[in-house]
């Protein structure tokens, strides 16, 4: 008789303990935009990091560059009733009735890497975004740094429209601002690319005297700068000395350049955003914090003192 | 004269057994909200397969139809936002002009004896072209007609909704299988496809059904262009890149022969739901690479295939028993 009552106890002590586990899993679904490139696929290995430390049950969805797709993917979350959707917006418009779906449902919406262009900004719970003009504002005070206030400068710009482009440029420019030497001499788009990079900056080369009167390139992604490093050494200069190298992003290949001494600085653009996403959301979930409406990820300087530390401490992410 | 049902019949199964599959794996998955959901998201696709039903029954291929969805809504973006023009102008203006252009190609066709691979694929890369030269931005739009098209959806038992794209997307299938197989069109198409020479010699009127069917072809590409700039409230010129593939595996999907003279329009719808409910189960899964579609496509493409000329060969085989 008393055994049965422990038994009988003891199972529905599991079973609540059983009960409570299941309540702890959330699942999560994430609309990525696709797998382009590197820094996009250390996004999603990184989202799916952070989801198995905290416990989320993650549902990535690749759109394949195709909105279409990402807004059939966050329906089908919806359907499946997640507890939350991460968005990485593929382009800026077009997200209104989709999201008025799940806001109707109560699912909260974190978008990541990209805001959208949109008239209700109750549609989205939050946006994780990095901070693009104090980008082009911490490489700007670095290059002053290293030229002690005195430098012609060419740019490299992305492509033209870009939010991208246009805050980093706009960064870069405040922060040289304040000194009267220092000066963009050159400027036209590398469309982002590495191809685009070293084109631009062989034209810009051959506009300066062989690239004597050029002082330092800035470029406004690492893959342009890349670039601009092979132009510079097939000019017979010396990148990273006789014309300084800095841009934006963060990728390992920039880390390695730096680490061989041919570039000179670069702040990182996070691929974690996941991570401050899905914190903020269990913060909403567990006792109702509502998060910030902007959540920023920090930027980062990085010199080539450390780099080629960092190009092993991020290997495994890319 | 339709040709046989059982390519139509093993789709219909194909479709019902994943939906059973799905249903037993994923506990929310056999819901009205799935269902509404998956017309919703497919209804632009939906709309334009019909008219390449008709396309590929008679013998032909139309490949511009995407580059007509992207361009329909680049051009009604312009029109509604920037210039400020009431829908009600702009949707029959752009439905003028996608029917006209389908026009010209089947001119083309017809007149000039240009194959339709070819003179679509021109088709094709002129209407995408002509989206970036009108613009190279996203615009969203943002006309009251368009925020508040979500409050006349239907509301399904459950927590389904039909809206009114999905409603559009039915609307021209029901229209779509009247037009082939009650009217005199309808039987032409099926003639043309069956044999162009003797259908010519019973009196079947080529010229015009060519120009009719590529005209019916883009006119519906730019009804699913207006349906895609309702689901999206945006005109890109990136919008619809290879719709007009997964159109035309949802046709072959759909029971379709692909040489032509056989097919039926409700069989496409099928096609259609079926790639739909390919991608929901990939997304309710969550796991796998939603590449995964593209290649559950493409064997389920290879099977069809495989079938038809399956088919073709028994019934061959048939006709000549009963002549011997």
């Amino acid at each position: 008789m008393k055994l049965n009552r422990i038994a009988a106890v003891t199972a529905l002590g599991i079973m609540a303990a059983a009960g409570t586990a299941q309540a702890a899993e959330m699942v999560v679904g994430f609309a990525q935009v696709g797998s382009e490139s590197g820094w996009r696929a250390a996004e999603t290995k990184t989202a799916k990091l952070r989801a198995h430390q905290d416990k989320v049950n993650l549902r990535i969805s690749d759109a394949q560059q195709k909105q279409e797709n990402e807004i059939k993917a966050i329906r089908s979350f919806v359907a499946q009733g997640v507890d939350g959707i991460l968005l990485a917006p593929v382009v800026a418009t077009g997200w209104d009735s989709v999201l008025r779906e799940a806001r109707d449902a109560k699912v909260p919406v974190f978008l990541l890497d990209r805001q959208i262009d949109t008239s209700d900004p109750t549609l989205y719970t939050a946006a994780v975004t990095s901070d693009t003009v104090l980008e082009g504002h911490m490489i700007g005070d670095h290059l002053a740094k290293l030229t002690n206030n005195k430098c012609r400068i060419v740019e490299l710009q992305g492509t033209v429209g870009s939010s991208p482009a246009i805050n980093r440029k706009k960064g870069f420019e405040e922060a040289i601002a304040a000194h009267p030497d220092m000066k963009i001499v050159r400027s036209q788009s590398g469309d982002f690319t590495r191809s685009g990079g070293k084109t631009v900056m062989e034209s810009f080369i051959k506009a300066e005297d062989g690239g004597k009167n050029i002082c330092a390139v800035f470029a406004h992604n690492d893959d342009m700068g890349i670039g601009a490093i092979q132009a510079i050494k097939e000019a017979g200069l010396k990148p990273g000395k006789d014309i300084l190298v800095v841009s934006i992003d963060g990728v390992p290949d920039m880390f390695k350049a730096m680490a061989n001494g041919e570039a000179n600085g670069t702040v990182e653009l996070s691929p974690d955003m996941a991570g401050p996403a899905l914190k903020a959301l269990i913060a909403l979930k567990s006792n109702g914090t509502e998060p910030q409406k902007w959540i920023k990820t920090p930027s980062t300087l990085y010199t080539p003192a450390t780099a080629a530390a960092e190009y092993k401490r991020r290997a495994p992410l890319y | 004269m339709r040709g046989s049902l059982v390519p139509l019949l093993i789709t219909v199964g194909v479709f019902l057994a994943g939906t059973l599959a799905c249903s037993l794996e994923f506990p929310h998955f056999a819901s009205t909200l799935v269902l509404g959901d998956t017309l919703t998201d497919n209804a632009f696709l939906g709309v334009v397969a019909v008219g390449m039903t008709f396309v590929i029954i008679s013998g032909g291929i139309d490949l511009s139809v995407g580059s007509v969805i992207a361009f329909t809504c680049v051009f009604l973006a312009l029109a509604i936002q920037r210039h400020h023009v009431s829908p009600w102008l702009a949707f029959p203006a752009i439905l003028a002009i996608t029917a006209g252009y389908g026009a010209g190609m089947g001119a083309l066709i017809h007149y000039f004896r240009i194959p339709p691979f070819i003179t679509t694929l021109a088709g094709m890369f002129l209407a995408r072209g002509l989206c970036f030269v009108l613009t190279t931005d996203s615009i969203p739009i943002s006309h009251p007609l368009y925020q508040h098209l979500y409050l006349y959806a239907i509301d399904l038992p459950g927590r389904g909704k039909l809206s009114v794209i999905a409603m559009i997307m039915l609307a021209v299938v029901a229209v779509g299988m009247v037009i082939a197989h009650r009217t005199r069109f309808g039987a032409n198409v099926y003639a043309m496809g069956g044999n162009r020479v003797s259908a010519e010699m019973m009196g079947v009127p080529v010229a015009r059904t060519t120009i009719m069917i590529y005209m019916l072809s883009s006119g519906l590409a730019g009804l699913a262009g207006i349906v895609f700039s309702f689901y999206t409230s945006a005109g890109s010129s990136l919008a619809a890149t290879g719709v007009e593939l997964d159109t035309i595996a949802a046709v072959v999907i759909g029971g379709t022969l692909l040489s032509g003279g056989q097919g039926y329009v409700i069989g496409t719808f099928v096609g259609v739901l079926i790639q739909g409910l390919i991608q929901t189960y990939i997304t309710f899964d969550g796991t796998l690479s939603s590449w995964w579609t593209k290649i559950a496509v493409g064997i389920l493409l290879f099977g069809f295939i495989a079938l038809q000329r399956g088919l073709a060969i028994l019934s061959a085989r048939g006709t000549r028993a009963v002549a011997a």
